[in-house]
């Protein structure tokens, strides 16, 4: 087996406070630089994770766990303080629905920017713009600006693109919720033939039975740390036992 | 099984990433020029009605009320020569500090060389130089303006040094303001010193004459040789060389029309600072652009 992802020993720690204002830095200075200007918290601790290419991955755990956070890890969002990410391949995130896509512009333009921004050259935007249209089924609306668009269309189209960008590993955080119901199985249809083509996923969901159905590996997230590595069930189960 | 290896995903190859996604910039200009134009009748004439009232403004002030019209000759094309490339390096400068906050959205969720966006403010100001630079050339022509390969070459290298200094201050104060957003208020500020510190307005001599009476052959030697390495004076004194000069008869005289020693010393020591500026730009830029997607 090949790994697609090797996150080794991964930290990361935020700071809760941003603002600072001259004259706390004044008084802070004043009072001999003791304790931390900023509090600060792990939103990932000592994480790692190692996936072989074709495996489909849930990753799971309450709001905060830092699920998105370890996402963006391993699409290069954000660099760890501590240990080591690394990927094999291109990866396309679907973090969020439609980040890179500009309001002002038509859903055609969107569709071009945003396959380029996930590095799909100009020639395969050309020749896959038809397969995406059609799946989306946005159909005639592709000229209007997408600001105009539901928040289901700006999905869909979104997706569309996503998924037609082909990459090795692709990462989803939590973008099936806004879709109706028969472009919801559309999509895993789609999430699913991707892993028989052996491509790697990890996705986050909320929608626990949905992910249950995708995914055959469970990880678990609690407070930035890995409680629970297995099967899918197992870990949803877990989740729901728990809390 | 690929045989692709692993790598270390956000470690980017600095603008050398840019020079790879040229189609994402492309798209990225035409996003800009776009969304900047969306439901305004003019579009991009503004790029025209802008420079033009602003070139109408200051021949009236300084041209006529304040007499540049009898000092200089040909003061228009003078004027407009300076004004149009200070135009480009503010507008390209001011834009490309706010680059990275205003894609922000972007830049939090997706992961892509992040000089793209920089460069690409700095380009789209370069379309919006283009039809300036045309009005400029039809008053050259009309004047009389008859290129040799020496002027254009000195104005194409006059407006790289302008592009280089702007991509690399935008890199550098577009890296900076993420963490303080003093940063995009500061290059507002320099912005306003950078047409009066450099003679668009006004001619060198009247500097170096002002600097020697002001402070005495010594102090005012030293002042003026700062004034000199100012890369915008050095650009606009190239631009002055290839538009305005050849429009000049006898009356002006051709030793003191532009600083003497421009094309063989001040341009190279123009290009060599532009160089030094978008590298430091750039080593900045890459200290900083790790936690770009967590202080946004
Ligand atoms: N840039 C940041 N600065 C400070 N704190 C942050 C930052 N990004 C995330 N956090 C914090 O890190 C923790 C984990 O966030 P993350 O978005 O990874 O959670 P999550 O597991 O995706 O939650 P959800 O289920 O709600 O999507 C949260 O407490 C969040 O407030
Ligand atoms: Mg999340």
């Amino acid at each position: 087996m090949t790994t697609a992802i090797e996150v080794r020993g991964i930290s990361k720690e935020f700071v809760l406070r941003h603002t600072r204002s001259i004259k706390e830095a004044f008084v802070w200075i004043m009072k001999g630089r003791k304790g931390d200007l900023s509090k600060k918290f792990h939103a990932l601790s000592d994480v790692s994770l190692t996936i072989e290419q074709g495996e489909s991955v849930a990753l799971l755990g309450l709001n905060g766990s830092g699920k998105s956070t370890l996402l963006k890890h391993i699409s290069g969002v954000m660099l760890p303080d501590v240990g080591t990410v690394q990927t094999r391949g291109r990866v396309a995130g679907l973090i969020e629905v439609g980040a890179g896509f500009h309001p002002d512009l038509s859903g055609r333009d969107n569709v071009y920017l945003n396959g380029a921004i996930l590095g799909m050259s100009e020639e395969q935007i050309e020749e896959r713009f038809d397969d995406i249209l059609e799946f989306s089924e946005i159909g005639q609306f592709i000229d209007t600006e997408v600001k105009f668009y539901s928040s289901g269309m700006y999905l869909r189209l979104a997706f569309s693109v996503a998924v037609h960008t082909n990459p090795e590993v692709f990462l989803v955080d939590e973008i099936l919720a806004v879709g109706d119901e028969p472009f919801q199985k559309k999509c895993i249809a789609r999430i699913k033939e991707l892993a028989d083509d052996g491509k790697t996923l990890v996705v986050v969901s909320h929608d626990l039975d949905l992910v249950a159905q995708i995914c055959k590996r469970g990880v678990l997230l609690e407070h930035g740390r890995v409680v629970l590595d297995s099967t899918v069930d197992d870990a949803v189960a877990t989740l729901r036992s728990r809390h | 099984m690929s045989t692709i290896d692993l790598t270390t995903p956000g470690l980017g190859g600095g603008l050398k990433d840019v020079l790879r996604s040229r189609y994402l910039l492309k798209l990225l200009v035409q996003k800009e020029l776009k969304v900047r134009y969306r439901g305004s009748v003019l579009g991009l004439l503004w790029s025209y009605v802008k420079p033009g009232v602003q070139f109408v403004v200051f021949w009236f002030a300084l041209g006529i009320f304040l007499g540049m019209n009898r000092n200089t000759e040909n003061y228009p094309i003078y004027l407009f020569s300076g004004i149009v490339l200070i135009n480009f390096f503010n507008e390209a400068l001011s834009n490309a500090s706010r680059s990275i906050v205003g894609n922000g959205g972007l830049i939090k969720k997706i992961y892509l060389p992040r000089e793209l966006f920089p460069v690409a403010s700095v380009w789209v100001s370069a379309i919006h130089f283009v039809p300036q630079l045309f009005v400029l050339l039809i008053a050259c022509f009309i004047a009389g303006w008859t290129p040799g390969v020496v002027q254009i070459g000195a104005a194409v290298i006059g407006f790289l040094i302008v592009a280089l200094l702007a991509i690399g201050l935008g890199l550098f104060f577009g890296s900076v303001n993420v963490y303080f957003r003093d940063s995009e208020n500061f290059v507002d500020m320099l912005l306003m010193i950078a047409t009066w510190a450099s003679p668009v307005l006004y001619s060198w001599t009247m500097v170096r004459d002002g600097l020697f009476d002001a402070f005495g052959a010594g102090t005012g030697g030293i002042l003026h040789t700062i004034y000199q390495v100012n890369p915008l004076t050095i650009a606009v004194e190239l631009f002055h060389f290839a538009f305005w000069m050849p429009t000049t008869s006898g009356v002006t005289d051709p030793l003191t029309a532009v600083p003497p020693n421009l094309l063989d010393l001040w341009m190279p020591i123009g290009v060599a600072i532009s160089v030094l500026v978008i590298l430091l730009g750039q080593f900045t830029f890459r200290r900083l652009e790790g936690r770009f997607a967590q202080e946004l």
